[in-house]
């Protein structure tokens, strides 16, 4: 019998008063009775819409049938075949305008906690050694160019294919936006780790401080006897307002200041690299990666968090849970404002934030209300520390240094949709590279269409 | 994991290593540089490359220990490894075209990056003018190697121990006041003195080039917190760098963002050395 429930069956959090001020994960987790609870919610529709609004195509109703019936490992095996990196995805992904946003149970009440479910089926896989059977080669190499989602997913479906994998990486450590970007709170490295373990076992090979453009091109990489490139390497230039006072010591751009707090543990006092201790911090940006900004800030011992944006909070791009849950620990919210100076003492760090109100006007291209600012109703943040995320884009790096490799007027890489190809014979790209800063399920979905289309263009060869 | 093949102690604070790094070795040019990390739980740290062996796989690094990253890389000895190496970073340095004579000042460890591009220049056949300042006598390094690759070269010492006595911005001063003309000045070492040169040099219009060394992570040019303001404008000095147009640095800017993290590297060695927290 179906469970009838209007609500998802709730899962535990730490406490909001507590955990903004850890580092531990604030979700903990569907229990084995939890997830079977939820799991006899699903409806079993004919036409699967859930599945079509999965990038990645993973077979849903399938493997919840397996949850329901307390078979886990089976459960696993399903998702597995078509994602390579499921503990990522069900914790990450913006489920609400994904799967879950097509689920049939979501038009009257709550959809299926589908993104639950499959972290369950992951975690409780973790530590069970699931044999990864190392495929048997075909003998045709091919070359990854970045270990995030997009690079390790298309890694993963081509070594299972038979392909030699090689991935350069331009860190000491492969996971891209996974390692440096998404906070230990929504994403524990460990997992992030092992996903990447298990990819190893199926034998693709990593290079780690390999920063393709410096120390060796694209056109070198197809010269070494690789057959296709991917080109997975992201958006990860990051952008400043261009305003007064960004040059003061305090003034981050969010991708440094998680890059210190998530890769080189700057939140730990055992790890050499250091971070400011701040009394307030403003962060400027509605994103995703503002909320991490802010959130990891609080979680440093910050008094006062603000999150300053130039729209309201119903334009915020950032996931609803996440703006929730910032929301819970303590994070103020100065919505309609927009940041014109960052004032500075004699010794050039930071003493405050001078911003302006704003007011929304007419719809803009991209169907948003703009902001317009309101004539001298400026104001002064008492701030000591600001994070700009407000954007990235591309790196220039790869297409300045490939012949052939077409981008568009933001840098991002042309490729043909159906099948990611670029303009240049035999290498493809996908994820941020190519629609600039998006989600990590995108980038997934990318890597694997990729996969397919080097496997189809190297058959054909 | 990257190994140590030589280590040589050049005076008691600065040493010179040569790292197993076959790829890097393999690009490198004048003018740019690698970040090291020495352990799991080890920070990023930018070093120039100061020389390379291309067929025998290998780059030099030359650095000073001034705080706990250094103080932990200087413990290691020939035959033992570094966890991570990155490389080679930043944009090769472009020298001033059709020049005949460049003089090329290096402060303190500042000679170890001076000197692979005294030597690149002089290997072009430019005539190169080496002007070496070091506080005094007993902490002159690379001498010998300085002397190979410039047609002259001028040592000097704030305290008159050794060579002439005074700072480089004198001898370049004096130099130039003999008639002497440069086609280009290159100057690398603490902010301070790269400040000081390019206000020497600016009265006479000589184009100045500047290694800039502001804190950096990445190096790849996904943070940003390496920026420096050049003309105005923000630039990314692992990037669009290390080198700029001297003239048009602002050093007090970069000199405070250097100090960023005082407190916290203070911090750093008491662990490292068993002091308090």
């Amino acid at each position: 019998m179906a469970n009838m429930s209007l609500k998802k069956t709730p899962i535990g959090e730490q406490d909001p008063k507590v955990r903004a001020r850890n580092f531990k994960e604030v979700s903990l987790g569907y229990t084995k009775e939890e997830a079977m609870e939820e799991a006899t919610r699903c409806l079993h529709c004919k036409n699967k819409p859930c599945v079509s609004g999965c990038p990645v195509g993973v077979k849903i109703p399938e493997f919840i049938e397996k949850v329901a019936a307390g078979e886990f490992e089976e459960a696993y095996r399903i998702i597995k075949s078509t994602n390579g990196l499921p503990a990522v995805c069900g914790r990450v992904c913006p489920q609400e305008n994904q799967c879950e946003g097509k689920c049939v149970r979501g038009i009257k009440g709550e959809p299926v906690g589908i993104g639950r479910l499959e972290r369950f089926c992951a975690d409780y896989m973790m530590d069970k050694a699931a044999s990864n059977e190392k495929p048997v080669s075909n003998g045709h190499k091919v070359a990854v160019v970045g270990a995030g989602p997009a690079g390790l997913t298309c890694a993963g479906d081509l070594a299972k294919l038979g392909y030699e994998v090689t991935i350069y990486e331009a860190f000491h450590t492969a996971g891209g936006v996974l390692m440096y970007g998404i906070p230990e709170f929504r994403l524990p490295k460990a997992i992030v780790q092992k996903e990447v373990d298990n990819l190893k076992e199926l034998g693709v090979n990593i290079m780690t401080n390999m920063v393709i453009g410096k120390v060796l091109s694209v056109d070198e990489l197809l010269e070494q006897g690789y057959e296709a490139v991917f080109i997975g390497s992201g958006a990860g230039l990051p952008r400043f307002m261009g305003i007064e006072g960004e040059g003061l010591v305090g003034v981050y751009s969010a991708n440094e200041y998680l890059t210190r707090i998530n890769l080189m543990k700057a939140y730990l006092d055992d790890y050499a690299t250091p971070i400011k201790k701040s009394g307030s911090v403003a962060v400027v940006g509605g994103g995703n990666v503002a909320m991490d900004a802010a959130r990891s800030a609080m979680r440093l011992g910050a008094d006062h968090v603000y999150i300053v944006y130039r729209r309201s909070l119903d334009e915020m791009p950032a996931r609803r849970e996440e703006i929730h849950h910032a929301m819970e620990e303590g994070i103020e919210f100065l919505v309609l404002n927009n940041p014109v100076k960052v004032i500075g003492d004699e010794n050039c760090n930071v003493i405050g934030l001078e911003c302006v109100k704003m007011e929304l006007g007419e719809p803009d291209e991209s169907g948003r209300r703009r902001p317009i600012e309101i004539k001298g109703s400026n104001f002064m943040l008492d701030v000591d520390t600001v994070i700009m995320s407000i954007g990235t884009s591309p790196n220039p790096l790869i297409r300045t240094t490939t012949h052939g490799l077409e981008a568009n007027s933001r840098g991002c890489l042309v490729v043909n949709q159906d099948d990611m190809a670029t303009t240049k014979e035999g290498v493809y790209a996908g994820g941020d590279a190519v629609t600039g800063a998006a989600t990590v399920i995108l980038a997934m979905g990318a890597g694997k269409t990729a996969a397919a289309s080097i496997d189809e263009y190297i058959r054909n060869k | 994991m990257y190994k140590i093949v030589r280590r040589k102690q050049l005076n008691e604070q600065v040493v010179l290593m040569e790292i197993d790094a076959p790829y890097i070795a393999a690009k490198a040019d004048a003018g740019q540089f690698i970040i090291y990390r020495i352990d799991e739980k080890g920070e990023r740290i930018p070093l120039t490359i100061a020389d390379y062996d291309r067929e025998k796989g290998t780059i030099t690094i030359i650095f000073q220990t001034i705080g706990g990253s250094t103080q932990q890389l200087a413990a290691l000895d020939e035959g033992d490894f570094i966890l991570d190496v990155v490389g080679p970073l930043g944009v090769p340095t472009k020298y001033e075209e059709g020049a005949k004579r460049v003089a090329v000042i290096g402060g303190g460890v500042g000679c170890a990056i001076a000197y692979p591009q005294a030597k690149k220049l002089h290997g072009m056949g430019v005539h190169v003018d080496l002007i070496a300042g070091f506080r005094s006598k007993d902490i002159i390094i690379l001498e010998d190697e300085m002397k190979e690759v410039s047609s002259e070269l001028y040592v000097c010492t704030d305290d008159g121990s050794y060579g002439k006595k005074g700072f480089v911005t004198d001898m370049l001063k004096e130099l130039i006041d003999s008639g002497i003309k440069y086609d280009e000045v290159i100057a690398i070492g603490p902010v301070p003195m790269m400040k000081f040169v390019c206000k020497t040099t600016e009265p006479y219009g000589i184009k100045t080039t500047v290694s800039l060394n502001p804190i950096m992570v990445d190096g790849t040019g996904m943070c940003g917190g390496c920026r420096v303001t050049v003309d105005g404008k923000i630039r990314y000095a692992c990037v669009d760098g290390p080198d700029f147009d001297g003239h048009k640095v602002d050093f007090d800017e970069l000199m405070k963002r250097n100090g960023t993290y005082k407190e916290q590297e203070a911090a750093h060695i008491c662990r490292l050395t068993g002091g308090v927290r």
